[in-house]
C-alpha cells in the first residue's frame, strides 16, 4: 500500500501550521503502508487533546473517547477481536497525566497494541499549561514561577514494569521513526513509542531545533534485551537517547490467556451465546 | 419435662456467629442438604464489613411451599458463640427456641443444650462442632442424612481423609441427637418435603444476574471488585472457559467501563458489575456511551451510601444516581429485578435492549437480593433474538446516519468494508468531530428520539390483585416479593400491588395505572422515596404514603404487613360516617 491510500482528502485539520503532529501522521501512514495494513483492519483508540485527533485525519476505524481513557478502550477492542491491529494514540497529558493509572496497568497486562504518545512537554488544547513531562523551570501562565516537579519518565516507568517493548523517537527523524513504528506495530504485545514533538504555539523552549540538538539515536552497541542497560539509558537526559530501549519477548501473551481465545482466535462478534454450556452449568446448580 | 415446641410448614432458622469461624460453611451445608431433601429454602445474610470477628447472621427459611422473602421473626436460633446469642436474643419471641452448646453459651436457661463440642470430640475432630450442629438440624427435620454426607464429602474434598471421616461421624451423631430431641418430644419441626424440589435450581441473586448475562450473550466482563457486586463477577469468572467469557479485573472502575465500551464497539457483549462508589467513577464513561451510542450493560448492586456507607448492607438509594449521572442529555434504560427469576430475565434482557437501542442499560439490584439463596424450578433458556442488531458495513458506511427512529445501523470494525468511527465530541454522520451547530441539533434530536421506541418497548409493570383495587402498593427492585407476601397475609380484596421491573423509561400505561387507586403507597428501601418522586414527576400522581426503610436492612414480611395494616385501617371509612351513603 501507499501512504496516500490512508489520506482523507478535504479534511479540516485543527493543528497549527508546523505542528509536530503532521510529521507523526506522515510517519504513521508510511509505516502502515509498508506493513500493508488495510484501514479495515486498523483501529485507533484515542482520548482528548490535539494528538488524539490524529485518527480523524486518515483512513482508519476510530474510537475517539475520553481524556486519558484510550488504553482501556484499546484493550477492550483487542480483547473482543484479536484480528484487529489496535493503536492507542494521544499526548503526554492524556496518556501520562489523566490516564497515568491505565498506562501502568496496561504495561502489566501486556495486550497486543501499539501505544503512540505524542510528547511535546506541554498542554496544547487547554492552551499552554505544564504537562507531566514538562522540564523543571518551564514557565507557563499557570506555573508562573516555573515547573518544580520531577518530570514523568515514561520509558523508565515502563521498563521498571517490565514492558514488552519500549521506544522513543523524534517526530523530525522520519526514516528512523518509520522503522521504530513498524517494529512497534508488529511487536506481539504492548509496545510504547514516546515521540518527541514540538508544540509551535505553547512551548517556545522545546522547539524542533531544541529536540534535534538535545537527542540522538542509540547505537548498535545497545542491547535492547538487557533490562538493566535499558533502564540505565532510559534515565539519561540531555541529551536524550532515542531508539528501541527495551524489548522483552518473554512476556505472556494477553489474548492467549483469555478464556474465549483458548484455541480459537475468532472475534467475539462472530460467536453466539453458548446456551448449551449455560444449560450444563445450570444443571450443576440442581445438584450438589 | 418442658412442653413440646412445635414449628410447622414455614420455619425461620437463624444462625449467628463470628466471621471466619464457620458460619458460612454451616449455612452452605445446611441449605444444600435441606434443598436436596425437598424443602423450599430462602436464605438471607446480614454481615459486618470484616473478614473475621464481628457478629454475622444468616436467616434460613425452611418451608413446605415456595418462599421468596425474608422474615423478621426467629423460630429457631442457633448461636455459635456468646456474642451471637446476645446480639440476636432481643429478636426472639416467647415461643422461639435456642439450640446450642451450653459449654459455649452462658446465661441461656431456656437453651436446648446439645453438646456440639463434645460430640465433635467423640467423632475425633474438635473443629467439627459446626458439622454436629448441621446434623442436629437435619435430624430435627427428619429426612435422611445422605444429602449432608454427600455435601460434606464435596465441601471438605481437599482435606485429609481422616478429617472428612470425622466430619461424617460428627454429622451422624448430630443427626442422632436431633432425632432424639424429636423422639423425647422436646422439639418438632413439621415440614412436608416435595420430591421435585430436590432437583430444583439453587441460586443466589448474584448467580441469577450472572447466568442471565450469559444467556444474554455476555462474553466480556471487566470490573473492579466491590461489595455486593463482586459475586456476579466471580460467577462469570468461574464459568469463563465453559461459556467463553473474557474476564478482566480492571485497575479501577474507570478502566472497567472503558474496556467494556471498547469491547462492545468491537462486537462483544460486555458487562460491568459494580456498586455505588464504583458507579460514580463510571459516570464519565456512561456519558461516553450516550454520546458514542455504544451499548453498555452495568450491573449496579446497591448498598447504603453516601461514600463508603455500610459496605455490606442493603439499600435502594442509587436510583436517582443511575438515572441522572453522567453529563449531558442522552437516553438510558434502568431495570430493577424483584426476584431471582427476574434477576436472570432482566440481566439477559439488558443485553438485548442495550444492543437494540445502542444505549447504556443499568440493572439495579442490592445486597439483599444478591446474597439471597433460593430454589427455583427452572429458568427460561429459550434463545432470544440476540443477533441482528449489528450490520456488515459497506464502503460508504456512516455510523451515525440520521435515522427516523434515531437508531443508526451499528457496524463493527472488522466486519465489512466500511470504517466505523465513533467520537466523544459532537460528530457528523461519519463519526468525525464537528462543530456545525445545526448538525448538533440534528444529532441531539436523533439520540433523544430513541426514547420513543424505548418507551414503546418498556417492560410493563406487573399487577398482583384487582386492577381497580382501592389501594395500590408500588414496588421496584428487591422489595417486590416481600410486599407480595405481606399482601397475601393481609388478604384484602381492595388491595393490589404494582411492581416495576423497568423503572426508566417508564412504560406508557404508568399514568393510567396510578390514576385508578384511591390510595397509592410506594415502598422503598431508601430514605427519600426516589421512585415515588420519579413517578410523580412522570405522572403527576403523588404517593399518599411512602413506606421507607434505610437502616441498612431489608424490609421483613412482618413489618410490611403491620405497616400496611395500619395504613389500611386509616383508609377504611369510619362506619358511622359512611352509613348514609351505604345501602
Amino acid at each position: 500500500m501507499n501512504a496516500t491510500d490512508y489520506d482523507r482528502p478535504g479534511v479540516d485539520m485543527a493543528w497549527c501550521p508546523g505542528c509536530g503532529n503532521f510529521a507523526i501522521l506522515k510517519i504513521l501512514k508510511q509505516a502502515l503502508a509498508e506493513l500493508d495494513i488495510p484501514p479495515q483492519r486498523l483501529v485507533v483508540a484515542s482520548g482528548i487533546g490535539q494528538a488524539p485527533k490524529t485518527p480523524h485525519y486518515f483512513q482508519t476505524h476510530l474510537f475517539n473517547g475520553l481524556h486519558g481513557r484510550a488504553l482501556p478502550v484499546a484493550t477492550g477492542i483487542k480483547a473482543a477481536n484479536p484480528e484487529l491491529l489496535v493503536i492507542a494514540q494521544g499526548g503526554d497529558g492524556d496518556m501520562y497525566g489523566e490516564g497515568g493509572n491505565h498506562f501502568l496497568h496496561t504495561v502489566r497486562r501486556n495486550p497486543d497494541l501499539t501505544h503512540l504518545v505524542h510528547n511535546n512537554m506541554v498542554y496544547g488544547l487547554t492552551k499552554g499549561q505544564a504537562s507531566p513531562t514538562s522540564l523543571p523551570g518551564f514557565v507557563t501562565p499557570l506555573q508562573t514561577e516555573g515547573v518544580f516537579q520531577e518530570p514523568f519518565n515514561p520509558l523508565a516507568a515502563a521498563i521498571a514494569l517490565n514492558a514488552s517493548f519500549v521506544a522513543r523517537t523524534f517526530a523530525g527523524a522520519f526514516e528512523e521513526s518509520v522503522a521504530i513504528f513498524k517494529q512497534a506495530l508488529t511487536h506481539p504485545g504492548y509496545a510504547l513509542v514516546d515521540i518527541f514533538q514540538p508544540c509551535v504555539t505553547f512551548n517556545r523552549v522545546n522547539t524542533f531545533q531544541w529536540f534535534k540538538e538535545h537527542s540522538y539515536f542509540l547505537g548498535d552497541n545497545h542491547n535492547a534485551e538487557d533490562r538493566a542497560q535499558a533502564f540505565q539509558r532510559a534515565i539519561e537526559s540531555d541529551p536524550w537517547p532515542l531508539g528501541i530501549f527495551y524489548r522483552n519477548p518473554a512476556r505472556a501473551d494477553y489474548i492467549g490467556h483469555l478464556a474465549p481465545f483458548d484455541g480459537d482466535r475468532r472475534p467475539l462478534h462472530s460467536r453466539r451465546p453458548n446456551l448449551e454450556a449455560l444449560a450444563r452449568v445450570l444443571q450443576g446448580k440442581r445438584a450438589l | 419435662m418442658p412442653p413440646i415446641r412445635e414449628f410447622s410448614e414455614d420455619i425461620a432458622l437463624v444462625i449467628g456467629g463470628e466471621a471466619g469461624r464457620g458460619i458460612q460453611t454451616v449455612e452452605q451445608l445446611l441449605t444444600i442438604a435441606l434443598k436436596l431433601s425437598g424443602y423450599h429454602i430462602f436464605a438471607t445474610k446480614e454481615y459486618m464489613s470484616r473478614i473475621r470477628g464481628g457478629s454475622n447472621s444468616t436467616q434460613i427459611r425452611i418451608a413446605s411451599r415456595p418462599v421468596s422473602a425474608g422474615l423478621g421473626r426467629i423460630d429457631l436460633l442457633l448461636p455459635l458463640d456468646q456474642k451471637a446469642l446476645e446480639r440476636l436474643r432481643p429478636g426472639l419471641r416467647p415461643e422461639s427456641v435456642i439450640l446450642g452448646d451450653a459449654e459455649v453459651l452462658s446465661g441461656a436457661e431456656d437453651l436446648i443444650h446439645i453438646p456440639f463440642g463434645q460430640l465433635a470430640e467423640q467423632a475425633g475432630e474438635r473443629r467439627a462442632a459446626n458439622t454436629v450442629a448441621v446434623g442436629v438440624l437435619l435430624g430435627l427435620v427428619g429426612q435422611g442424612l445422605e444429602p449432608l454426607l454427600a455435601a460434606l464429602e464435596q465441601q471438605f474434598a481437599d482435606l485429609d481423609r481422616s478429617v472428612i471421616d470425622a466430619n461424617l461421624k460428627a454429622a451422624r451423631s448430630g443427626f442422632e441427637a436431633g432425632r432424639n430431641l424429636v423422639g423425647e418430644g422436646r422439639l418438632a419441626l413439621c415440614l412436608q418435603p416435595t420430591a421435585a424440589v430436590a432437583n430444583d435450581l439453587f441460586l443466589t441473586g448474584s448467580e441469577a444476574v450472572a447466568y442471565g448475562a450469559i444467556a444474554g450473550g455476555c462474553n466480556f466482563v471487566s470490573s473492579y471488585p466491590m461489595s455486593p457486586a463482586t459475586g456476579a463477577l466471580l460467577v462469570l469468572a468461574r464459568h469463563a472457559r465453559e461459556c467463553g467469557i473474557v474476564v478482566e479485573q480492571a485497575e479501577d472502575e474507570i478502566a472497567a467501563s472503558n474496556m467494556a465500551l471498547g469491547a462492545w464497539y468491537a462486537g462483544a457483549r460486555a458487562l460491568v458489575t459494580t456498586s455505588g462508589g464504583g458507579f460514580d467513577l463510571m459516570t464519565e464513561s456512561l456519558s461516553l456511551a450516550g454520546m458514542t451510542e455504544t451499548p453498555l450493560v452495568i450491573h449496579l448492586g446497591q448498598r447504603p451510601g453516601p461514600a463508603t456507607g455500610l459496605p455490606t448492607r442493603t439499600e435502594q438509594g442509587d436510583l436517582e444516581m443511575a438515572l441522572y449521572s453522567g453529563h449531558g442529555e442522552y437516553p438510558r434504560i434502568l431495570l430493577a429485578p424483584g426476584s431471582h427469576e427476574q434477576a436472570f430475565a432482566l440481566s439477559r434482557q439488558a443485553f438485548d435492549l442495550a444492543d437494540r437501542f445502542q444505549v447504556p442499560v443499568i440493572v439495579l439490584t442490592d445486597q439483599y437480593l444478591l446474597d439471597a439463596l433460593t430454589n427455583l424450578p427452572a429458568l427460561d433458556l429459550e434463545p432470544l433474538p440476540v443477533t441482528g442488531y449489528t450490520i456488515e458495513t459497506g464502503a460508504d458506511y456512516r455510523r451515525y446516519a440520521i435515522a427516523e427512529d434515531g437508531i443508526s445501523p451499528r457496524g463493527i470494525p472488522g466486519r465489512g468494508q466500511g470504517l466505523v468511527c465513533v467520537d466523544s465530541d459532537e460528530h457528523d454522520e461519519d463519526g468525525h468531530i464537528s462543530e456545525d451547530l445545526a448538525l448538533r441539533i440534528r444529532m441531539v434530536d436523533k439520540r433523544l428520539r430513541k426514547l420513543v421506541a424505548m418507551t414503546e418497548a418498556a417492560l410493563p409493570p406487573e399487577l398482583d390483585g384487582h386492577p381497580h383495587a382501592d389501594t395500590l402498593v408500588v414496588t421496584w427492585g428487591s422489595t417486590c416479593q416481600i410486599v407480595r407476601e405481606a399482601l397475601r397475609r393481609l388478604h384484602e380484596h381492595d388491595l393490589a400491588m404494582l411492581h416495576f421491573p423497568q423503572i426508566y423509561p417508564l412504560p406508557k400505561q404508568t399514568g393510567d395505572l396510578l390514576a385508578r387507586p384511591r390510595h397509592l403507597i410506594v415502598v422503598e428501601n431508601n430514605a427519600t422515596g426516589q421512585f415515588a418522586g420519579l413517578l410523580q414527576r412522570h405522572t403527576g400522581r403523588r404517593a399518599d404514603h411512602r413506606i421507607l426503610k434505610y437502616d441498612g436492612l431489608p424490609f421483613t414480611v412482618e413489618e410490611l404487613t403491620k405497616t400496611l395494616r395500619g395504613l389500611l385501617d386509616r383508609y377504611r371509612p369510619d362506619p358511622m360516617e359512611c352509613c348514609d351513603e351505604c345501602d
